[in-house]
Protein backbone atom coordinates (compact mmCIF):
# COMPACT_ATOMS: atom_id res chain seq x y z
CA UNK A 1 0.00 0.00 0.00
CA UNK A 2 1.53 3.51 -0.96
CA UNK A 3 0.73 4.86 1.94
CA UNK A 4 1.79 7.88 4.41
CA UNK A 5 3.21 5.32 6.62
CA UNK A 6 6.24 4.60 4.02
CA UNK A 7 8.04 7.50 4.81
CA UNK A 8 11.60 7.01 3.96
CA UNK A 9 13.26 9.72 1.95
CA UNK A 10 10.21 12.56 2.04
CA UNK A 11 11.29 15.64 3.42
CA UNK A 12 9.73 18.65 5.25
CA UNK A 13 9.19 17.09 8.83
CA UNK A 14 12.25 19.41 10.52
CA UNK A 15 14.35 18.34 13.20
CA UNK A 16 14.51 15.53 15.20
CA UNK A 17 12.87 16.43 18.78
CA UNK A 18 15.06 14.97 21.52
CA UNK A 19 13.48 15.06 25.37
CA UNK A 20 16.18 14.47 27.84
CA UNK A 21 15.35 11.56 30.32
CA UNK A 22 12.27 10.37 28.37
CA UNK A 23 10.16 8.29 30.38
CA UNK A 24 8.94 4.97 28.86
CA UNK A 25 5.49 5.85 28.65
CA UNK A 26 4.41 9.69 28.90
CA UNK A 27 0.80 8.92 30.06
CA UNK A 28 -1.60 6.29 31.56
CA UNK A 29 -3.22 6.01 28.84
CA UNK A 30 -0.52 5.33 26.36
CA UNK A 31 0.43 2.32 28.94
CA UNK A 32 -2.85 0.89 28.94
CA UNK A 33 -3.29 1.44 24.66
CA UNK A 34 0.40 -0.31 24.22
CA UNK A 35 -0.93 -2.98 26.66
CA UNK A 36 -4.71 -3.67 25.50
CA UNK A 37 -2.93 -4.19 22.59
CA UNK A 38 -0.37 -6.59 23.11
CA UNK A 39 -3.65 -8.78 25.64
CA UNK A 40 -5.66 -8.53 22.41
CA UNK A 41 -3.25 -10.13 20.03
CA UNK A 42 -2.78 -12.66 22.45
CA UNK A 43 -6.47 -13.54 21.76
CA UNK A 44 -5.06 -15.24 18.14
CA UNK A 45 -7.48 -13.38 16.11
CA UNK A 46 -5.15 -11.71 13.83
CA UNK A 47 -1.16 -11.33 13.56
CA UNK A 48 1.54 -9.04 13.30
CA UNK A 49 1.41 -8.10 9.51
CA UNK A 50 -2.41 -7.54 10.12
CA UNK A 51 -1.88 -5.80 13.16
CA UNK A 52 0.86 -3.51 11.20
CA UNK A 53 -1.42 -2.84 8.67
CA UNK A 54 -4.47 -2.03 10.18
CA UNK A 55 -2.62 0.89 11.55
CA UNK A 56 -1.38 1.59 8.01
CA UNK A 57 -4.84 1.82 6.56
CA UNK A 58 -5.57 5.09 8.94
CA UNK A 59 -6.24 7.69 6.64
CA UNK A 60 -3.66 9.87 5.50
CA UNK A 61 -4.66 12.88 7.74
CA UNK A 62 -5.62 11.58 10.57
CA UNK A 63 -1.77 9.50 10.77
CA UNK A 64 -0.16 12.62 10.51
CA UNK A 65 -2.48 14.36 12.66
CA UNK A 66 -2.22 11.39 15.02
CA UNK A 67 0.52 10.63 18.14
CA UNK A 68 2.32 7.08 18.17
CA UNK A 69 -0.04 6.13 20.98
CA UNK A 70 -3.02 7.37 18.67
CA UNK A 71 -2.51 5.45 15.87
CA UNK A 72 -1.90 2.46 17.96
CA UNK A 73 -5.76 2.57 19.41
CA UNK A 74 -6.94 3.62 15.74
CA UNK A 75 -5.08 0.74 14.78
CA UNK A 76 -6.54 -1.58 17.69
CA UNK A 77 -10.23 -0.44 17.50
CA UNK A 78 -9.73 -1.28 13.71
CA UNK A 79 -8.96 -5.36 14.67
CA UNK A 80 -11.38 -5.23 16.94
CA UNK A 81 -14.13 -4.47 15.12
CA UNK A 82 -13.21 -6.28 11.87
CA UNK A 83 -12.33 -9.17 13.86
CA UNK A 84 -16.54 -9.52 15.26
CA UNK A 85 -14.88 -8.94 18.70
CA UNK A 86 -16.52 -5.57 19.41
CA UNK A 87 -18.87 -3.22 17.75
CA UNK A 88 -19.07 0.50 16.55
CA UNK A 89 -21.74 0.99 18.92
CA UNK A 90 -19.88 -0.46 21.33
CA UNK A 91 -16.74 1.38 21.32
CA UNK A 92 -19.18 4.51 21.13
CA UNK A 93 -20.96 3.44 24.29
CA UNK A 94 -18.23 1.35 26.28
CA UNK A 95 -20.84 -0.90 27.30
CA UNK A 96 -21.12 -4.81 26.14
CA UNK A 97 -24.26 -5.21 23.78
CA UNK A 98 -23.50 -8.81 23.04
CA UNK A 99 -21.26 -11.43 24.36
CA UNK A 100 -17.84 -11.92 23.16
CA UNK A 101 -17.53 -14.97 20.29
CA UNK A 102 -17.05 -18.21 22.22
CA UNK A 103 -13.86 -19.93 22.91
CA UNK A 104 -11.47 -16.19 23.77
CA UNK A 105 -9.89 -16.53 27.01
CA UNK A 106 -8.59 -13.40 28.46
CA UNK A 107 -4.65 -13.67 28.56
CA UNK A 108 -3.75 -14.38 32.23
CA UNK A 109 -1.12 -12.39 33.65
CA UNK A 110 1.17 -15.04 34.99
CA UNK A 111 1.79 -15.94 31.60
CA UNK A 112 2.90 -12.60 30.86
CA UNK A 113 6.73 -12.72 31.68
CA UNK A 114 7.06 -16.19 29.05
CA UNK A 115 5.27 -14.81 26.52
CA UNK A 116 7.64 -11.63 26.63
CA UNK A 117 10.67 -13.74 26.83
CA UNK A 118 9.85 -16.21 24.24
CA UNK A 119 8.11 -14.08 21.97
CA UNK A 120 7.41 -15.65 18.57
CA UNK A 121 9.34 -16.77 15.78
CA UNK A 122 8.78 -16.13 12.06
CA UNK A 123 11.36 -18.35 11.05
CA UNK A 124 9.97 -21.24 8.92
CA UNK A 125 11.24 -25.19 8.92
CA UNK A 126 10.18 -25.46 5.43
CA UNK A 127 12.95 -26.59 2.12
CA UNK A 128 12.47 -23.72 0.01
CA UNK A 129 15.22 -22.90 -2.87
CA UNK A 130 16.70 -20.00 -2.91
CA UNK A 131 16.90 -17.53 -6.08
CA UNK A 132 19.48 -15.48 -4.92
CA UNK A 133 22.96 -15.90 -3.95
CA UNK A 134 24.93 -13.66 -1.37
CA UNK A 135 26.98 -11.12 -3.56
CA UNK A 136 24.28 -11.18 -6.22
CA UNK A 137 23.58 -8.23 -8.19
CA UNK A 138 19.11 -7.79 -7.90
CA UNK A 139 17.07 -5.12 -8.67
CA UNK A 140 14.21 -4.33 -6.41
CA UNK A 141 10.87 -5.11 -7.96
CA UNK A 142 8.80 -2.09 -8.98
CA UNK A 143 5.52 -2.97 -7.78
CA UNK A 144 2.61 -1.03 -5.62
CA UNK A 145 0.49 -3.51 -3.90
CA UNK A 146 -2.48 -2.40 -2.89
CA UNK A 147 -2.71 -4.43 0.55
CA UNK A 148 0.37 -5.08 3.47
CA UNK A 149 4.20 -4.72 1.94
CA UNK A 150 7.70 -4.31 3.33
CA UNK A 151 8.94 -2.96 0.81
CA UNK A 152 9.43 0.54 0.50
CA UNK A 153 8.66 2.99 -2.15
CA UNK A 154 12.45 4.76 -2.05
CA UNK A 155 13.80 1.15 -3.32
CA UNK A 156 11.44 0.15 -5.49
CA UNK A 157 13.26 -0.06 -9.17
CA UNK A 158 16.71 0.16 -7.66
CA UNK A 159 19.26 -1.94 -7.73
CA UNK A 160 21.46 -3.23 -4.87
CA UNK A 161 23.84 -6.20 -3.97
CA UNK A 162 22.56 -8.99 -1.64
CA UNK A 163 24.71 -8.92 1.15
CA UNK A 164 22.82 -12.07 3.52
CA UNK A 165 20.71 -14.65 3.36
CA UNK A 166 18.57 -15.28 6.44
CA UNK A 167 16.74 -17.94 5.24
CA UNK A 168 13.32 -18.88 5.20
CA UNK A 169 10.45 -16.27 6.64
CA UNK A 170 6.78 -15.92 6.67
CA UNK A 171 6.27 -13.50 3.88
CA UNK A 172 3.90 -10.26 5.29
CA UNK A 173 2.70 -9.43 2.43
CA UNK A 174 0.79 -13.39 1.71
CA UNK A 175 0.23 -13.33 5.73
CA UNK A 176 -1.10 -10.00 5.96
CA UNK A 177 -3.79 -11.10 3.77
CA UNK A 178 -4.97 -14.41 5.61
CA UNK A 179 -3.18 -15.95 2.26
CA UNK A 180 -0.90 -17.96 4.40
CA UNK A 181 2.44 -17.82 5.07
CA UNK A 182 4.04 -17.92 1.72
CA UNK A 183 7.30 -18.50 3.22
CA UNK A 184 10.16 -17.61 1.55
CA UNK A 185 14.12 -16.57 1.36
CA UNK A 186 14.39 -12.91 3.31
CA UNK A 187 17.84 -11.35 2.20
CA UNK A 188 19.20 -8.26 3.15
CA UNK A 189 20.10 -6.37 0.17
CA UNK A 190 22.51 -3.47 0.35
CA UNK A 191 21.98 -0.48 -1.71
CA UNK A 192 24.51 2.74 -2.40
CA UNK A 193 23.43 5.90 -1.48
CA UNK A 194 23.85 7.21 -4.93
CA UNK A 195 21.59 4.80 -6.42
CA UNK A 196 18.89 5.79 -4.24
CA UNK A 197 19.47 9.61 -4.29
CA UNK A 198 21.44 10.05 -6.67
CA UNK A 199 24.62 12.40 -6.95
CA UNK A 200 24.05 14.34 -3.76
CA UNK A 201 24.52 11.57 -1.84
CA UNK A 202 28.38 10.76 0.09
CA UNK A 203 30.08 8.59 -2.14
CA UNK A 204 30.88 5.45 0.43
CA UNK A 205 26.79 5.66 2.19
CA UNK A 206 24.52 3.03 1.43
CA UNK A 207 21.34 1.32 3.04
CA UNK A 208 20.46 -2.24 3.82
CA UNK A 209 16.91 -3.50 3.82
CA UNK A 210 15.85 -6.81 4.44
CA UNK A 211 13.99 -7.96 1.27
CA UNK A 212 12.30 -11.02 0.77
CA UNK A 213 12.22 -13.56 -2.82
CA UNK A 214 8.96 -11.83 -3.89
CA UNK A 215 10.53 -8.55 -4.14
CA UNK A 216 13.76 -9.44 -5.74
CA UNK A 217 14.40 -9.88 -9.30
CA UNK A 218 18.12 -10.70 -11.17
CA UNK A 219 19.91 -7.32 -12.50
CA UNK B 1 -3.48 28.78 19.51
CA UNK B 2 -1.06 29.60 22.82
CA UNK B 3 0.05 26.08 22.71
CA UNK B 4 0.80 26.24 18.79
CA UNK B 5 2.94 29.38 19.12
CA UNK B 6 4.65 28.34 22.42
CA UNK B 7 5.39 24.80 20.45
CA UNK B 8 6.41 26.80 17.26
CA UNK B 9 9.29 28.60 19.45
CA UNK B 10 10.27 25.49 21.29
CA UNK B 11 10.82 23.76 17.95
CA UNK B 12 12.62 26.93 16.02
CA UNK B 13 15.16 26.88 19.40
CA UNK B 14 15.80 22.80 19.25
CA UNK B 15 16.23 23.14 15.60
CA UNK B 16 18.91 26.21 15.74
CA UNK B 17 20.80 24.53 18.31
CA UNK B 18 20.09 20.73 18.88
CA UNK B 19 19.16 21.09 21.98
CA UNK B 20 16.95 18.39 23.40
CA UNK B 21 13.68 19.36 25.22
CA UNK B 22 14.53 19.11 28.81
CA UNK B 23 11.83 21.21 30.86
CA UNK B 24 8.48 20.11 31.36
CA UNK B 25 6.32 17.25 30.22
CA UNK B 26 5.54 16.13 26.49
CA UNK B 27 1.77 16.49 25.97
CA UNK B 28 0.03 14.93 22.94
CA UNK B 29 -1.96 17.22 20.81
CA UNK B 30 -2.61 18.00 17.61
CA UNK B 31 0.10 20.13 15.35
CA UNK B 32 -0.03 20.00 11.98
CA UNK B 33 3.44 19.74 10.42
CA UNK B 34 5.95 18.07 13.40
CA UNK B 35 5.15 15.12 15.24
CA UNK B 36 2.15 15.80 17.37
CA UNK B 37 3.80 16.84 21.02
CA UNK B 38 4.59 19.91 22.76
CA UNK B 39 6.19 20.96 25.79
CA UNK B 40 4.11 22.00 28.62
CA UNK B 41 6.16 24.22 31.51
CA UNK B 42 3.84 25.87 33.83
CA UNK B 43 1.12 27.79 32.10
CA UNK B 44 -2.54 25.45 31.25
CA UNK B 45 -3.54 25.07 28.37
CA UNK B 46 -7.41 24.17 27.95
CA UNK B 47 -7.03 22.82 24.58
CA UNK B 48 -4.13 20.50 25.28
CA UNK B 49 -6.33 19.24 28.53
CA UNK B 50 -9.50 18.59 26.65
CA UNK B 51 -7.73 16.61 23.66
CA UNK B 52 -5.49 14.65 26.22
CA UNK B 53 -9.12 14.21 28.34
CA UNK B 54 -10.65 13.10 25.22
CA UNK B 55 -8.28 10.23 24.35
CA UNK B 56 -7.48 9.08 27.52
CA UNK B 57 -11.83 8.47 28.38
CA UNK B 58 -11.45 6.66 24.99
CA UNK B 59 -8.69 4.52 26.69
CA UNK B 60 -10.55 3.87 29.40
CA UNK B 61 -13.94 3.17 28.01
CA UNK B 62 -11.89 0.36 25.85
CA UNK B 63 -10.21 -1.54 28.49
CA UNK B 64 -13.96 -1.29 30.72
CA UNK B 65 -15.18 -2.88 27.27
CA UNK B 66 -13.10 -5.17 26.63
CA UNK B 67 -12.61 -6.31 30.56
CA UNK B 68 -16.42 -6.70 30.61
CA UNK B 69 -16.28 -9.35 27.44
CA UNK B 70 -13.51 -11.17 29.18
CA UNK B 71 -11.23 -10.72 26.24
CA UNK B 72 -8.43 -8.40 28.72
CA UNK B 73 -7.77 -9.19 32.29
CA UNK B 74 -6.54 -5.52 33.47
CA UNK B 75 -3.88 -7.49 35.96
CA UNK B 76 -2.40 -8.77 32.51
CA UNK B 77 -2.70 -5.04 31.82
CA UNK B 78 -0.54 -3.55 34.60
CA UNK B 79 2.09 -6.53 33.93
CA UNK B 80 2.48 -5.82 31.00
CA UNK B 81 2.90 -2.05 31.74
CA UNK B 82 5.56 -3.38 34.68
CA UNK B 83 7.59 -5.56 32.48
CA UNK B 84 8.46 -2.81 30.20
CA UNK B 85 8.07 0.19 32.27
CA UNK B 86 11.29 -2.39 34.54
CA UNK B 87 12.33 -5.27 33.17
CA UNK B 88 13.26 -3.94 29.55
CA UNK B 89 15.40 -1.01 28.78
CA UNK B 90 18.99 -0.13 27.28
CA UNK B 91 20.70 -1.00 30.38
CA UNK B 92 19.91 -4.76 28.81
CA UNK B 93 21.89 -4.03 25.58
CA UNK B 94 24.89 -2.20 27.24
CA UNK B 95 25.96 -5.23 29.07
CA UNK B 96 25.93 -7.12 25.34
CA UNK B 97 28.15 -4.74 23.90
CA UNK B 98 30.38 -4.93 27.28
CA UNK B 99 30.94 -8.08 27.39
CA UNK B 100 31.55 -7.85 23.70
CA UNK B 101 34.09 -5.49 24.05
CA UNK B 102 35.87 -7.15 26.84
CA UNK B 103 35.17 -11.22 25.42
CA UNK B 104 36.51 -11.85 21.87
CA UNK B 105 35.03 -15.05 21.87
CA UNK B 106 31.84 -13.60 23.24
CA UNK B 107 32.24 -10.73 19.86
CA UNK B 108 32.52 -13.82 17.54
CA UNK B 109 29.08 -16.04 19.07
CA UNK B 110 27.36 -12.63 18.58
CA UNK B 111 28.32 -12.04 15.05
CA UNK B 112 27.46 -15.96 14.21
CA UNK B 113 24.37 -16.03 15.91
CA UNK B 114 23.00 -12.82 18.29
CA UNK B 115 20.06 -14.13 19.44
CA UNK B 116 21.79 -16.80 20.95
CA UNK B 117 24.29 -14.67 22.30
CA UNK B 118 22.46 -12.44 23.75
CA UNK B 119 20.13 -14.56 25.22
CA UNK B 120 23.06 -16.33 27.22
CA UNK B 121 23.01 -12.91 29.12
CA UNK B 122 18.96 -13.25 30.06
CA UNK B 123 17.83 -11.29 27.44
CA UNK B 124 15.46 -12.43 24.34
CA UNK B 125 11.97 -12.81 23.25
CA UNK B 126 9.04 -10.38 21.59
CA UNK B 127 10.60 -8.11 18.70
CA UNK B 128 14.29 -9.47 19.38
CA UNK B 129 13.34 -13.03 18.23
CA UNK B 130 15.88 -12.36 15.22
CA UNK B 131 18.98 -9.91 16.07
CA UNK B 132 21.42 -9.21 14.45
CA UNK B 133 24.67 -7.05 15.60
CA UNK B 134 25.97 -4.53 13.50
CA UNK B 135 29.80 -3.41 14.16
CA UNK B 136 30.99 -0.06 14.25
CA UNK B 137 34.52 -0.18 12.77
CA UNK B 138 36.42 3.38 11.72
CA UNK B 139 35.46 2.57 8.21
CA UNK B 140 31.72 2.17 8.46
CA UNK B 141 29.31 3.89 11.04
CA UNK B 142 25.69 1.76 11.21
CA UNK B 143 22.38 3.65 12.03
CA UNK B 144 19.20 1.18 12.52
CA UNK B 145 15.59 2.64 11.54
CA UNK B 146 12.59 1.55 10.70
CA UNK B 147 10.91 3.73 7.77
CA UNK B 148 7.61 2.13 7.63
CA UNK B 149 6.49 1.61 11.39
CA UNK B 150 8.36 1.70 14.76
CA UNK B 151 10.13 -2.15 14.82
CA UNK B 152 12.69 -1.98 17.48
CA UNK B 153 14.58 -4.62 19.72
CA UNK B 154 12.78 -4.65 22.66
CA UNK B 155 14.74 -7.32 24.55
CA UNK B 156 18.50 -5.42 24.03
CA UNK B 157 16.75 -1.39 24.35
CA UNK B 158 13.35 -1.70 25.73
CA UNK B 159 10.40 0.48 23.84
CA UNK B 160 11.88 3.14 21.60
CA UNK B 161 11.90 7.06 22.67
CA UNK B 162 9.27 9.57 20.71
CA UNK B 163 12.52 10.83 18.05
CA UNK B 164 12.68 7.49 16.89
CA UNK B 165 9.08 6.82 15.96
CA UNK B 166 8.86 10.29 14.89
CA UNK B 167 8.19 10.98 11.43
CA UNK B 168 10.79 13.10 10.97
CA UNK B 169 13.30 10.41 11.99
CA UNK B 170 11.50 8.02 9.78
CA UNK B 171 11.69 9.94 6.89
CA UNK B 172 15.23 11.13 6.94
CA UNK B 173 17.46 8.08 8.08
CA UNK B 174 17.50 6.90 5.20
CA UNK B 175 17.76 10.14 2.77
CA UNK B 176 19.75 12.39 4.97
CA UNK B 177 21.47 10.08 7.63
CA UNK B 178 24.61 12.62 8.17
CA UNK B 179 22.47 15.42 8.45
CA UNK B 180 20.65 13.52 11.47
CA UNK B 181 24.50 12.59 12.98
CA UNK B 182 25.18 16.19 12.67
CA UNK B 183 22.10 17.07 14.88
CA UNK B 184 23.32 14.08 17.28
CA UNK B 185 26.76 15.78 17.41
CA UNK B 186 28.48 13.20 15.17
CA UNK B 187 30.47 14.75 12.22
CA UNK B 188 31.58 12.42 9.90
CA UNK B 189 34.10 12.42 6.91
CA UNK B 190 33.37 11.43 3.54
CA UNK B 191 35.63 8.32 4.11
CA UNK B 192 33.45 6.59 6.95
CA UNK B 193 30.69 4.36 4.80
CA UNK B 194 27.48 5.73 6.89
CA UNK B 195 25.59 2.59 6.77
CA UNK B 196 21.64 2.99 8.08
CA UNK B 197 19.80 -0.53 8.41
CA UNK B 198 16.06 0.16 7.54
CA UNK B 199 14.43 -2.61 10.07
CA UNK B 200 11.79 -3.97 6.85
CA UNK B 201 11.62 -7.64 8.55
CA UNK B 202 11.14 -9.14 11.88
CA UNK B 203 15.09 -8.84 11.99
CA UNK B 204 16.09 -6.62 14.58
CA UNK B 205 19.22 -4.91 14.57
CA UNK B 206 21.65 -3.49 17.49
CA UNK B 207 24.94 -1.42 16.95
CA UNK B 208 28.25 -2.22 18.22
CA UNK B 209 29.71 1.11 18.86
CA UNK B 210 33.48 1.25 19.25
CA UNK B 211 35.17 0.87 22.58
CA UNK B 212 36.44 4.02 23.54
CA UNK B 213 39.78 4.97 23.83
CA UNK B 214 41.13 5.56 27.21
CA UNK B 215 38.88 2.56 28.42
CA UNK B 216 41.73 -0.25 28.51
CA UNK B 217 41.53 -0.78 32.63
CA UNK B 218 38.06 -0.75 32.90
CA UNK B 219 36.09 -3.59 34.02
CA UNK B 220 33.09 -4.94 32.44
CA UNK B 221 30.50 -3.12 34.53
CA UNK B 222 32.08 0.22 34.07
CA UNK B 223 32.60 0.06 30.72
CA UNK B 224 28.38 -0.74 30.28
CA UNK B 225 27.76 2.19 32.66
CA UNK B 226 29.66 4.17 29.38
CA UNK B 227 27.07 2.58 26.55
CA UNK B 228 24.51 4.51 25.63
CA UNK B 229 20.81 3.66 24.01
CA UNK B 230 21.54 6.43 21.53
CA UNK B 231 25.20 4.54 20.91
CA UNK B 232 23.25 1.24 20.37
CA UNK B 233 20.74 2.94 17.56
CA UNK B 234 24.00 4.37 16.06
CA UNK B 235 22.71 8.60 16.29
CA UNK B 236 25.63 8.96 18.48
CA UNK B 237 29.17 7.64 19.29
CA UNK B 238 30.77 7.08 22.01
Amino acid sequence: MNGVHDMGGMHGFGPIQREADEPVFHYRWEARTFALRQASGALGKWNIDIARHANERTPPEEYLRATYYERWLAGLQRLLVENGLVTQAELASGKSERPAPPGLVAFPPESVDTAVRTGRNYRVDASVPSGFTVGARVTARNINPIGATRLPRYVRGKRGIVDRDYGVFVFPDANAARHGQKPQHLYNVRFSARELWGAQAAPKDSVCLDLWEDYLETA
Amino acid sequence: MIARARYRALETKAGLVGAPLRHGRIIGFTLPRVEAFAVSEHDHDHDEGSRFSEVELRVKALESLLVEKGLVNPQTLDKLIDTFETRLGPRNGARVVARAWVDPAYRQRLREDASAAISELGYSGMQGEHMVVVENTPQVHNVVVCTLCSCYPWPVLGLPPVWYKSNAYRSRAVIDPRGILKEFGVELSDDVEVRVWDSTSEVRYLVLPERPAGTERMNEQELAALVTRDSMIGTTKL
